[in-house]
């Protein structure tokens, strides 16, 4: 009697054991299979390494686009790209040494002389201009972008180097990106189609 | 008549791309939907998109100022 009990207990412990393999191989074949998918799906790799209001967008556009058509995205977030990844955003744009910046003025659009643009003052009203242009021309700010990368599974990758550099905390970042040096974008990178440097 | 409608007007690049691509990810295979555009640029971008993702642009047209798009999934 006694030995009965053991033996459907040591069967169905051993049916759990099975149940739990299955269960086990199938993570495994489900995992692996997604790897492969991600393996024929092209990729492309970004660094990041402005944060200014103007120039957070080029990369954060190509990488909701390109996740959007079906491309493996890394961003590399380094140096000045590095606080795009804080959890409040803050972002300014100057048209000091910036001749290429027109703003409107008075129904014309007017490069700022670099004299006028060192004034105290000038940074903070060039931004709020130019906030007002992206909200007037449907443009989404950076913190949508950024949801929008994450939720498109982009992957980010926070540079170790300038995390100790710039004394920034990690409980101070958004929660997703992971931290990583040179050679953990080198990995990515050297398996990419696309490499670009922003 | 399109399985559902994606209103993007005045919304500028990359985003009637991008809540186009949301929209389609929620769509059975064989559905179409409808985007209602009033960025220029996503004539070009939306042939662009169907093209990468294999997805099918059934029309692309222009009434005015608004740009209408129907792509079935088919990815």
């Amino acid at each position: 009697m006694l030995d009965i009990t053991n033996k459907t207990i040591f069967i169905y412990s051993n049916k759990d054991k099975i149940d739990r393999t299955i269960a086990h191989w199938e993570t495994f074949r489900m995992a692996s299979a997604s790897d492969d998918h991600t393996t024929n799906a092209k990729r492309m790799s970004i660094i990041v390494t402005k944060g200014s209001l103007d120039w957070a967008y080029p990369p954060f556009i190509l990488a909701t686009t390109a996740a959007a058509m079906g491309v493996d995205v890394t961003m590399f977030f380094t140096f000045y790209g590095l606080p795009l990844l804080l959890k409040k955003l803050d972002l300014q744009v100057t048209p000091l040494g910036n001749p290429a910046m027109k703003m409107p003025v008075m129904g014309m659009h007017m490069a700022m002389p670099n004299i006028v643009g060192m004034l105290p003052g000038v940074t903070a009203g060039a931004t709020v201009m130019m906030k007002n242009l992206i909200a007037k021309k449907g443009v989404a700010s950076i913190e949508d972008l950024r949801e929008a990368a994450i939720e498109s599974d982009v992957k980010m990758i926070a540079c170790q180097m300038t995390m100790d550099l710039f004394e920034y905390k990690l409980e101070d970042m958004i929660k997703g990106p992971t931290l990583g040096g040179a050679a953990t974008y080198m990995e990515g990178a050297l398996k990419s189609d696309i490499n670009l440097y922003i | 008549m399109a399985d559902q409608t994606l209103d993007a007007q005045g919304l500028n690049c990359p985003l009637p791309i991008l809540k186009a691509k949301k929209a389609l990810k929620d769509m059975a295979t064989g559905q179409t939907l409808q985007i209602l555009a009033t960025d220029p640029g996503a004539t070009a971008d939306f042939q662009a998109f169907c093209r990468t993702t294999g997805n099918e642009l059934l029309e692309s047209k222009q009434d005015g100022k608004v740009y209408s798009f129907l792509i079935k999934r088919t990815a």
